[in-house]
């Protein structure tokens, strides 16, 4: 008697098994991913790693340079212009940026996927409600309007992260709303709709998860985008309010002194663009990996 | 093609009033104009007085009329801070705001469209991988800190360009760079992408095979028809940069619209935050109209749509 053949070898890999060997094949995923888990270990650590406490200020010890620029050890990316040691301000900003990243992305992914999927299945009037909201969303000059409600409300954390997630669902309804609108018409959801799936079935069980993979990939862009308006509302001053240590504050604060210490400009800056940079990588990556066919 | 600019002029009306409405109520978030307008020291008494003479005692919905009825007229009232209309001091910045918006969509397109044209003809090239880590970084970097950048570098480093201010030519470099540099990314990808769709077609091969010069297919034939997408795409980031001037104004101090905006917030100055708003809309509205007519014109098939 011969043995059967195991299934695996007649079905070959599944998706799922494709799916992950082509992402740690990607190079711009994977490099991405890896920076991004590493911010966000720093961030979840950041009590155990800071060298020191991110609010004490210490006036004997201003603007001491980093390490690498004849400073020394106890301040390895040296002194603010209060004396507030740089690297554990960087460490705990990982923290500001990726809370109002992931929740603002949080808010307005839930916006925008429920107007977008509303707007593909139903289309008709709702759709053409759905698009007349996303131009007129799309119309309003984002960092104005947020500024002016930031100004109107007070500059705390919620505030910010709550008009950001109220501004950014404009490229969730685009995006969702024309990936259901490729799906909404083929058979498997013709014979939930034959077996009697109530329409919340429908489109919570047989929609939303064929389009999951479109939908994470806006996720980690917009992210991308919340945590950049969030450091230019902070740069202008109307963003985080200090002491809180925002990125984008950061380089507001250094930006006086930039004629005599530029390195107070271009630290925080650069990790800013680096995690930024790491998210765009991944979302790119995960469209490549995920839809092959919309590469461009 | 009537019906067609008929009705997206239709639809750009109704997102403009729309917008107007949003950005009226946004005086109304702020609690109570009559109190900012006082200042700290009044009494109930001139409060009340102030309430009444600017006519904020009247339901919300008839003070919105009112002020659109103005609006329409260009008439967006008095700003709290300088005591002068608001329209004379939007008229008087926009020129700057203006001529940014301009030098900064030419410096992206003549930067993208060259570079996507280049990648997509050699696609995994040196200038393919250039164009492409351009394009990614591009889309990371905070336009402020580059904005900084090149100000350390080119204004107190070597010396070579101004670093704030608008009263010459040169004051304008480093902002078109920064403002340019960020509507460049998406116009390199669409350049890039079109091409190489375009490169494949059918009709290219045919011209390529009756013995056309290359040159001659390249910009005749291909460029042409991937530059449809691009000059819609344009148009719409000319809409959008005008509308985040505000950073870049603010960090090379050019008293453009985008100024007057960010320091009017700072003031509390809302009639003329308001104003602005709604014409950054505008301009976004009708550079987006003109978009949708210009591609309805090039491309018959977008006329259903």
């Amino acid at each position: 008697m011969t043995a059967l053949p195991d299934i695996a070898e007649i079905t070959g890999p599944t998706p799922g098994q494709q799916l992950r060997k082509r992402m740690f094949g990607h190079q711009g995923f994977m490099i991405g991913a890896i920076f991004l888990a590493l911010l966000v270990l720093v961030a979840i650590l950041a009590p155990v790693l800071a060298p020191h406490d991110p609010y004490a200020q210490s006036l004997g010890d201003r603007m001491v340079r980093p390490v690498f620029m004849g400073g020394t050890w106890e301040h390895p990316l040296g002194t603010d212009h209060l004396g507030r040691d740089y690297l554990s301000r960087l460490i705990y900003g990982a923290q500001i940026s990726l809370l109002i990243g992931a929740i603002a992305a949080l808010i307005s992914g839930l916006i925008g996927t429920t107007l977008g999927i509303a707007a593909g299945y139903f289309g008709g009037r709702v759709d053409a409600v759905v698009t007349f909201l996303i131009n007129v969303r799309l119309a309003m000059p984002v960092v104005l309007v947020a500024l002016a409600v930031v100004a109107i409300l007070g500059g705390s954390l919620n505030v910010v992260i709550g008009v950001l997630g109220l501004l950014l669902w404009d490229r969730f309804a685009v995006v969702m709303r024309a990936s259901t609108l490729q799906i909404r018409n083929r058979e498997f959801v013709a014979a939930a709709r034959a077996i009697g799936c109530s329409t919340p079935r429908i489109l919570l069980s047989e929609i939303l998860p064929n389009i999951l993979n479109n939908l994470i990939v806006v996720v980690t862009l917009e992210m991308a985008h919340a945590i950049l308006l969030e450091a230019a509302l902070s740069f202008l001053g109307l963003g985080v309010q200090p002491p809180t240590p925002s990125w984008g504050l950061m380089v507001s604060e250094g930006k006086n002194m930039m004629l005599f210490e530029p390195w107070l400009v271009l630290i925080p800056g650069a990790v800013l663009f680096l995690l930024v940079l790491a998210i765009n990588l991944m979302g790119d990556g995960l469209r490549d990996v995920t839809a092959p066919e919309n590469r461009n | 093609m009537l019906r067609f600019i008929l009705k997206r002029l239709g639809l750009a009306l109704l997102v403009a009033l729309t917008v107007s409405f949003i950005s009226f109520s946004l005086l109304f978030l702020a609690g109570d104009p009559a109190i900012a307008i006082a200042g700290e020291s009044a009494n109930a008494k001139d409060i009340q007085a102030i309430r009444e003479l600017y006519g904020f005692d009247r339901p919300m919905l008839v003070q919105y009329a009112d002020w659109l009825w103005n609006a329409l007229r260009f008439d967006f009232g008095q700003s709290y801070y300088f005591k002068l209309p608001v329209a004379d001091l939007i008229a008087e910045r926009l020129s700057v705001t203006m001529t940014l918006g301009v030098c900064g969509i030419l410096f992206a397109l003549l930067t993208a469209v060259p570079l996507g044209v280049i990648a997509a003809i050699r696609p995994n090239s040196l200038i393919d991988r250039i164009a492409l880590f351009l394009s990614v970084a591009g889309q990371a970097m905070p336009s402020f800190w580059f904005g900084l950048i090149l100000i350390v570098v080119f204004a107190i480093q070597l010396g070579w360009l101004p670093a704030s201010g608008a009263s010459s030519w040169q004051h304008f470099i480093m902002p078109t760079v920064v403002l340019g540099y960020y509507a460049m990314p998406a116009i390199m990808r669409l350049t890039r992408a079109g091409m190489l769709e375009v490169l494949s077609a059918d009709y290219i091969r045919t011209a390529r095979a009756k013995g056309a010069p290359e040159g001659r297919v390249l910009f005749k034939h291909a460029l042409r028809n991937a530059i449809i997408p691009v000059v819609s795409l344009a148009a719409v980031q000319m809409g959008f940069m005008l509308g985040g001037s505000i950073v870049v104004e603010s960090i090379f101090a050019l008293h453009g619209a985008g100024y007057l905006a960010w320091e009017s917030i700072g003031r509390n100055d809302l009639p003329t935050v308001q104003a602005l708003i709604l014409v950054f809309a505008l301009f976004y509205i009708v550079f987006t109209f003109l978009a949708d007519v210009l591609n309805a014109w090039l491309d018959p098939r977008m006329r259903s749509a």
